[in-house]
């Protein structure tokens, strides 16, 4: 499962960032990089951009940009 | 130079993520000492101020709000080569202060690693401490510092708590060095993931050891907020509210100051005019240089207003929602989700909306934006629709209830958009080819904005117009004015050719002669230009004479209204609801005696007005904004061909349907 399916509400830990280009780099310089707990907030109106919380901080991406973060297949012990 | 024999000036650097209070550090340690430049060649904006260390000073580079310093943007270029010394006339920095958000630590340390591996001394300056604490956080700063081996000072810049510390801080570090703290796995290329990894796993350990939270519930109120604002059906709603408000205000808030600055400049003008003795000095005084510098201030009111505006939404953090709600409409044609604001800005005055252009980041993005922004309809293309509209469409219906002038109008403005998204489109697949810009954006905590800090950058950007673009229209309009004054009509030729150029109407029956400035106007190297390029605007049906208002109208788009007015001879005061100037193009003739002005001869020279630059102020900030005068040109000329073939199909195409 990618950040890109992950349901509104739900959180899940990052198990890979895939690809190495700009957006993968960006990516993980945001912190997203492997280990860390991230939440699905919300689409915006038109179902793209994403926004979630990673590190205690919003961001939004767009929805092809989440595809490359992989999550873990359960959510995270709370 | 050493100002005693202990401290010589020093060079600090401010660096942080954007939203981390960078600016509102900066403005509270500099005050109004500061200046704003660019980086030499490039569009980033550089700021710097002076920083009184008690016994000495500093020069502090504020350097623009960064994620990362992998040199990946413009940006992160730029402050790299200012942090190892590499910038013209900027020493390399005795000390970074790094800014740091202490509500969002761990991403604002990422930054604050990437400075410890240059080996210049780090001090970091903990901002939002306040908000922090409030949370019923507690940090340790003490710690904080242990863990990451570089002093932390906390700072409030509001209430200004720990300037004198930041500042002793500072003064202690210089000369000392920094270790990296972490295993950089052995070199490599900087690509290498493994450095962000290895940089993220230690800042997760100092933060762990040196915050605590006691209270476990999750502070959402930014998500709250959001749950409307960024709402599917509110959202929208809001931000529609929201942009009509800003749009209105530069529309007709700004009119007020804006009549008052063009009278006040119409009064110097005249108050010159009666100082000084009549001839060649006084008409450039007047006519060139106080018309130029009032045509440059008369857009300050809406400037000031539309970045009033501008830094509100921005320092509120909603100007982020706003790109986050519109990024999926804008993205179709290749656009960011920031280049809705300038664009819709672009509708009262395209010089304000392609300075808001700033906020986009990429530069493909960002000049592809400016290349488009022009046209939208702006308040200067009214006084030319209501003059055509009301000498050849008024009080006409369709369906005998919609009036033909309101569709038209629409029209009009529905034409300019259409364009614009084409050549964005277009634009984005060809010259400034680019993938789809990432949209990896932070949507910052909702925060009350800094009075001083929006004043100030309110200010900054109007002097930076007034300073740039200023000197460019201040030259174009002399030229403009050099070109309608010169050559000199003797008085004699003025008496003696008249009737050609006299109109057959009534209302003017009563003057035998022509008005000595309509006589002048033709046989001026504007005139003469005008006779140049008549074989060329023929076939949009255009005679000489509206040539010559082309010519002049470059100045500003409204300048066609007064340059008609003073070639059809009813004197340069009327303005566009002017029965008289009205009258006066219904009936003009050319020189073989042929009407010159149809119905379709109005609406092809509403659609060149939609579509050409026809603004040198435009022209101004674009040559600023985008610093090339290859770019600049090459939108002067893409309009202008385009503004020909559009008119062109619309005068040709109307004659072929049988309209006259």
């Amino acid at each position: 499962m990618t950040l890109a399916d992950l349901p509104k509400g739900e959180s899940r830990t990052v198990l890979s960032v895939l690809g190495e280009n700009v957006v993968t780099r960006r990516l993980m310089e945001m912190g997203l990089v492997p280990g860390v707990a991230v939440r699905m907030i919300k689409s915006a109106p038109f179902g793209d951009p994403l926004e979630i919380n990673v590190r205690g901080y919003s961001l939004a991406l767009r929805r092809n940009e989440a595809e490359s973060v992989v999550l873990e297949k359960v959510a995270p012990n709370e | 130079m050493s100002q005693n024999g202990t401290t010589s000036h020093l060079t600090i650097a401010l660096a942080g993520n954007p939203n981390a209070g960078k600016t509102t550090l900066f403005n509270s340690l500099t005050g109004l000492n500061q200046k704003v430049a660019n980086y030499p060649g490039v569009t980033v904006e550089r700021k710097e101020g002076v920083w009184s260390l008690g016994e000495s000073s500093a020069t502090l580079i504020d350097l623009p709000g960064l994620y990362s310093l992998d040199a990946t943007s413009l940006d992160e270029q730029i402050a790299r080569d200012v942090i190892t010394g590499k910038i013209e006339n900027i020493p390399k920095p005795d000390v970074i202060v790094s800014v740091v958000d202490a509500t969002n630590l761990e991403r604002n340390l990422y930054l604050a690693t990437q400075l410890f591996e240059y080996g210049t001394p780090v001090v970091i300056a903990l901002t939002m401490i306040d908000v922090f604490e409030k949370r019923k956080h507690e940090i340790d700063i003490g710690k904080l510092s242990a863990n990451l081996g570089v002093p932390v000072v906390a700072v409030n810049a509001k209430a200004e708590r720990g300037r004198i510390e930041l500042a002793e801080t500072v003064l202690e570090t210089v000369g000392t060095s920094v270790k990296i703290p972490y295993q950089l796995n052995g070199g490599g290329p900087d690509r290498d993931n493994g450095k962000i990894f290895a940089r993220y796993n230690f800042i997760s350990s100092a933060v762990q050891e040196s915050v605590r939270h006691n209270d476990t519930r999750e502070h959402r109120i930014s998500e709250k907020i959001d749950s409307v604002l960024t709402h599917k059906v509110f959202g929208l709603a809001i931000l529609i509210l929201i942009l009509l408000t800003v749009f209105q205000a530069i529309f007709s808030w700004a009119t007020l100051p804006m009549d008052l600055l063009e009278q006040g400049f119409g009064a110097l003008g005249g108050g010159v005019r009666n100082f000084l003795p009549e001839g060649i000095l006084a008409d450039l005084i007047v006519d060139g240089i106080i018309a130029g510098v009032g045509g440059v201030l008369v857009f300050l009111p809406q400037i000031l207003l539309l970045f009033l505006f501008i830094s509100v939404l921005e320092d509120t953090g909603y100007l982020a929602r706003a790109a986050f709600l519109l990024d999926k409409l804008m993205s179709r044609v290749g656009l960011h989700g920031k280049a809705f604001l300038p664009l819709m800005s672009s509708f009262a005055c395209a010089i304000p909306g392609i300075m808001a252009t700033r906020t986009i980041e990429n530069r493909r993005d960002r000049f592809a934006t400016i290349l488009i922004a022009p046209f939208m309809s702006c308040s200067a293309r009214l006084p030319v629709y209501t003059l055509m509209i009301g000498a050849f469409f008024a009080g006409q219906t369709v369906f005998g209830f919609i009036s033909l002038g309101a569709i038209l109008m629409l029209a009009m403005y529905a034409l300019g958009i259409t364009v614009a998204l084409i050549v964005a489109f277009i634009l984005k697949r060809t010259i400034l080819k680019a993938p789809p810009p990432p949209f990896i954006m932070e949507l910052p905590p909702y925060r009350m904005p800094s009075l001083r800090t929006v004043f100030q950058n309110m200010l900054t950007r109007a002097w930076l117009f007034v300073k740039r673009a200023g000197t460019v229209i201040l030259a174009i309009s002399i030229i403009l004015w050099a070109l309608m004054y010169f050559p000199r009509s003797s008085p004699q030729a003025v008496v003696s050719s008249q009737p050609e150029a006299v109109l057959n109407n009534d209302q003017r029956s009563t003057i035998d002669e022509p008005l000595p400035e309509g006589e002048q106007l033709r046989k001026s190297f504007a005139g003469r230009l005008g006779h140049l390029i008549e074989p060329v605007i023929r076939p949009l049906g255009f005679d000489w004479k509206i040539g010559v208002a082309l010519i002049a109208s470059f100045a500003a788009r409204e300048v066609l209204v007064s340059t008609l007015s003073i070639i059809y001879n009813v004197g340069k005061d009327e303005n566009e609801e002017s029965e008289t100037l009205i009258s006066a193009i219904r009936n003009a003739k050319d020189d073989n005696g042929r009407i010159v002005w149809t119905p379709l001869t109005a609406l092809t020279l509403m659609v060149f007005f939609v579509l050409a630059i026809q603004c040198m102020s435009t022209v101004a900030i674009v040559r600023r904004e985008t610093n090339s005068w290859t770019w600049t040109l090459f939108m002067v000329g893409y309009m202008t061909a385009l503004a020909y073939f559009a008119s062109f199909v619309t005068y040709q195409g109307g004659k072929m349907l049988g309209f006259e």
